[in-house]
Order: C-alpha cells, then sequence, then structure tokens
C-alpha cells in the first residue's frame, strides 16, 4: 500500500517533469513558427519555481485552501494514470470513472479558491470554464461510452489490450477521434475553446488574483491536469502504449498538434462554444456510436 | 508641516554569502522568468512590440507580457507621468507581489522631458516610486529596451534591484510625495459606491 502510495507520487511527479519539459519545447516549437529565437526549453520549471520564490498574497483561508485543495486533488488523480500498460501506481483501479470523478476535486478546488478572492473576473472565468466543461464533455463521454460498450471493460489498461488486438480507436472510430480531439482542445483551454482564460478580456480568468506562492501551485496543477488529459486521450486513441519511449512518442505529438493547431485560430465566445459543441460535436459523437454499435 | 526624511535611501550593498544560498536560487529564477506588466500611457510604448516580435523577441530572455499585477514581477512605465495616471500607477504597484521591480523608458520619467514645463506632468517619478532600472532614448529603440531588460537581470544577479525594499523602508516618505501630488491615493471604485 505505501508503495504504491509512493509509486503514485512517482507518477505524479512524472507528469508534472513530462508536461512541463513537453511544455517548454513546444514554447519553443511555437517561437520557430513565428520564426523567433524562443525561450529555453526549461522556461515552464523556471516559471514555476520563480513563482514559488515570491511572496503571495492572501485573500482569506478559502483562497489559500482551494490552491491547496485543486493541487491535492489533482496529484492524487495523477497517482491513478496508468503510463504504460504494464506501469502503473495501483493496477486494477485505472478505471476511466475514477479520472471522470477525481478531476473534479481538482478543478472544483480551483473554482472555489478563485470565488474566495472575490474579484468578478475570477467568478466569470470559473462560471465559463464550467459551462465550456458542461459542452465538450457531453460529447467526450458520448464516445467514451460507446468505446466501453465496444470493449466490455472501462479499464484504461484492458482498452489498451483491446486495441492492441483490433486497431486503435483512431482508425475503427474516426468520427470518435475528431470529436475527442475537439474536446482535448476545450479540456486543455487551447485557443478555439481559450473562453475562460481570456487574456485580453478577462485577464486571465480565475487566475486574475492570483501572484506568487499561490500562482506557482497553480501552475504546477494545471501542469500535472495537462499531463492527465493529454494521456487519457493517448490511452483512449492511440492504443497507448507498452514501451515508455512510445508512450512519450505518443504524448509529445499529441500536445504538439493541439498546441500548433491553437495557433491557428482566434477565440469563441462562450456561447459560440456551447453552440458548436452541441450543434455540430455533438451529432458527430451519436452518429459514431450508432455506426458502431448497430452497424 | 513637518519635512519627513527619506531613511534609507541607498540600502547597504549585501554580499552573495550575506543573501544566502535561498535567496541566491530564487534570485536565479527571478531573473530568468521576468513577467511584465505593460502600463503603456506614453510613447515609448509604441517600441514594446518591436522588442516583443520577431526580430528581437524578448521571450528568449524568458520575458512575457501578463495580464495582471499580481501575476507581474516588472512594471513598464513606459514615458510621461501625468498626475491622473500616477495614482493608478500606485494601486498597481502596490498590488504586485514582492520582490517586485519598476522599469521606467525614457527622458519624461527623469526630468519631464519635452513635457516638463506641463502643469499636468510629474517630472521626477523616483521620488513617487522606486525605479530600478532606467532606459534612455527619446524614444529608445528595441535595442535599448532589450539592453534595459538585460541590464536588469544583471541588478537581479547583483542584488541590486532593491527598489522594493526602498519603498518598504521609506513608505513614509514616498507616501508624503504622493499625497502632495495628487491629494488622495484611494482609488475610488466607480461601480460600488
Amino acid at each position: 500500500m505505501i508503495l504504491g502510495i509512493l509509486a503514485g507520487l512517482g507518477i505524479a511527479l512524472f507528469g508534472f517533469t513530462l508536461q512541463s519539459s513537453v511544455a517548454g519545447i513546444n514554447r519553443k516549437v511555437v517561437a520557430r513558427v513565428q520564426k523567433r529565437y524562443g525561450p529555453p526549453w526549461y522556461q515552464e520549471f523556471l516559471d514555476i519555481f520563480k513563482g514559488l520564490s515570491k511572496r503571495g498574497v492572501t485573500h482569506g483561508w478559502i483562497f489559500d485552501f482551494g490552491v491547496i485543495m485543486a493541487v491535492g486533488g489533482i496529484i492524487a488523480t495523477a497517482m491513478f494514470m496508468p503510463i504504460t500498460s504494464n506501469i502503473a501506481a495501483f493496477s486494477g483501479l485505472d478505471n476511466f470513472f475514477i479520472f471522470v470523478y477525481l478531476l473534479a476535486v481538482g478543478m472544483l478546488g480551483m473554482a472555489m479558491s478563485a470565488s474566495g478572492s472575490g474579484n468578478p473576473l475570477a467568478s466569470i472565468g470559473v462560471m465559463r470554464a464550467l459551462t465550456q466543461m458542461f459542452a465538450y464533455e457531453v460529447p467526450f463521454l458520448v464516445i467514451v461510452m460507446t468505446i466501453i460498450k465496444v470493449t466490455g471493460t472501462s479499464s484504461l489498461v484492458e482498452i489498451m489490450a483491446y486495441q492492441g488486438q483490433n486497431g486503435w480507436f483512431m482508425w475503427t472510430m474516426p468520427l470518435g477521434f475528431v470529436v475527442a480531439s475537439i474536446s482535448l482542445l476545450g479540456m486543455l483551454g487551447k485557443k478555439p475553446f481559450e473562453t475562460f482564460i481570456a487574456p485580453a478580456e478577462l485577464a486571465s480568468g480565475p487566475m486574475v488574483e492570483y501572484g506568487g506562492k499561490h500562482l506557482g501551485l497553480l501552475f504546477i496543477m494545471m501542469e500535472i491536469s495537462h499531463f492527465i488529459e493529454v494521456s487519457l486521450f493517448v490511452h483512449l486513441f492511440l492504443g497507448g502504449a507498452t514501451t515508455i519511449v512510445g508512450y512519450l512518442i505518443k504524448y509529445f505529438l499529441v500536445y504538439t498538434a493541439a498546441n500548433l493547431y491553437s495557433y491557428l485560430n482566434g477565440r469563441f465566445k462562450i456561447d459560440q462554444v456551447v453552440v458548436f459543441f452541441y450543434k455540430w460535436i455533438l451529432p458527430l459523437a451519436v452518429l459514431q456510436a450508432v455506426w458502431v454499435l448497430w452497424r | 508641516m513637518e519635512e519627513i526624511r527619506i531613511k534609507n535611501a541607498f540600502p547597504t550593498q549585501e554580499t552573495a554569502e550575506q543573501r544566502g544560498t535561498w535567496t541566491e536560487l530564487g534570485d536565479y529564477f527571478r531573473r530568468q522568468s521576468i513577467w511584465m506588466l505593460m502600463y503603456c500611457t506614453g510613447c515609448c510604448a509604441i517600441e514594446l512590440p518591436q522588442a516583443m516580435t520577431t526580430v528581437y523577441d524578448m521571450e528568449r530572455l524568458g520575458m512575457g507580457p501578463m495580464a495582471t499585477p499580481r501575476q507581474a514581477d516588472v512594471l513598464l512605465i513606459t514615458g510621461y507621468l501625468s498626475l491622473k495616471t500616477l495614482r493608478r500607477l500606485i494601486y498597481s504597484y502596490e498590488q504586485m507581489s514582492e520582490p517586485k521591480y519598476i522599469a521606467a523608458f525614457g527622458p519624461c520619467v527623469l526630468n519631464g522631458g519635452i513635457y516638463h514645463d506641463s502643469h499636468a506632468v510629474l517630472n521626477r517619478l523616483d521620488d513617487y516610486l522606486p525605479v530600478d532600472v532606467y532606459v534612455g532614448g527619446c524614444m529608445p529603440n528595441p535595442e535599448s529596451v532589450m539592453n534595459g531588460f538585460v541590464d536588469l537581470m544583471n541588478l537581479i544577479k547583483d542584488g541590486k534591484a532593491t527598489g522594493w525594499k526602498r519603498y518598504r523602508d521609506n513608505h513614509e516618505w514616498y507616501r508624503a510625495n504622493q499625497i502632495a501630488a495628487v491629494g488622495e491615493v484611494f482609488v475610488h471604485d466607480e461601480f460600488h459606491e
């Protein structure tokens, strides 16, 4: 048990290191696309540790407690994530629904903390984040439910094994792959669905009152939540991985593709996001489900 | 009225040993990742986009624009300082989390520049807020801007960017100057009053 918890914390640390490095490399990639030189690849680490080295301003105990709850909840979620089909802290506890439920703890912690700051822009940001979550979760869950129905299991490792035998869901469920890719952009807060951060409009939304240590902790939370979301995508649609090298390659490709695509786009308004997902993406998801289940 | 004396205009230079390992380590991160809050009131602000984009690329120094004062490390005051902006400037500066720095652009913040005889312009910024680095030129070209930021990084490295300590130690003096200039420092909340 104790070894399992230590291994889980190791996975969370691995996820943080991996996502920070990949995000840093991506800043370099985007800079080269824009014909700039770009920051060093470890810039994300510098930003986070700089935040932790500064003095934070508190706005009451809910503000502080929510940040800790967000980081703790996200670390607890990441502990259950299998890296490859062999490397997992708690084997047998890699059920998809664990991530759905535990991810909400971290997000709600952040929402509580941001509302505790008393800034109206933070409240608007939180409201938009939750609205957007309602928009992308429904089509995404329709596709994941289809996968669970097809494979007959909700364990990520078994879904990986199923894809190893029957082909990746990226190929067998192409429409579902499109739906999940667009939902992934929404989860990561990448650009067409950047509504809740919106630096020029909401002054970075939920993060508006954070500075110093609080901001550093929040960035750690964001990196680990990105790790969870991208890993879920890799495991569910790209066949997971049997070796760590394969996992790293798939992870890097997925995140880089999402990031590069986001730089081609402007930002939707929040009502446009909801209408877009319910009008175009949800029917695609349902079509895919009908196609696979009753063909 | 009793004159308030400035207590500690130039905090004594601390050596690396006196600052300690943690401060040294923190300074390493703080100088590699400087986030800016741009207070673009004057004409010098027009030189910032060039410094940020393709040719000069500020991001290679780890610098980037930030949306709110809480997240920012350095406050850029680009150009002349009018009476009405000073109050907002103080308000923004006091919201930033320590350690915080100020970079002032152009001659207007030193002596008023070409606006020195205007009734609406304050001539010397350093009387009201502690400036860490000045960037010269009217307007400073992007090379000067980048050079100013490298100077700021070196000042942080040597432990000389101590404006925020100076502000804390001599707060009474700064506040007296501010009140003499703008009357009251508090910014009214038009939505809730």
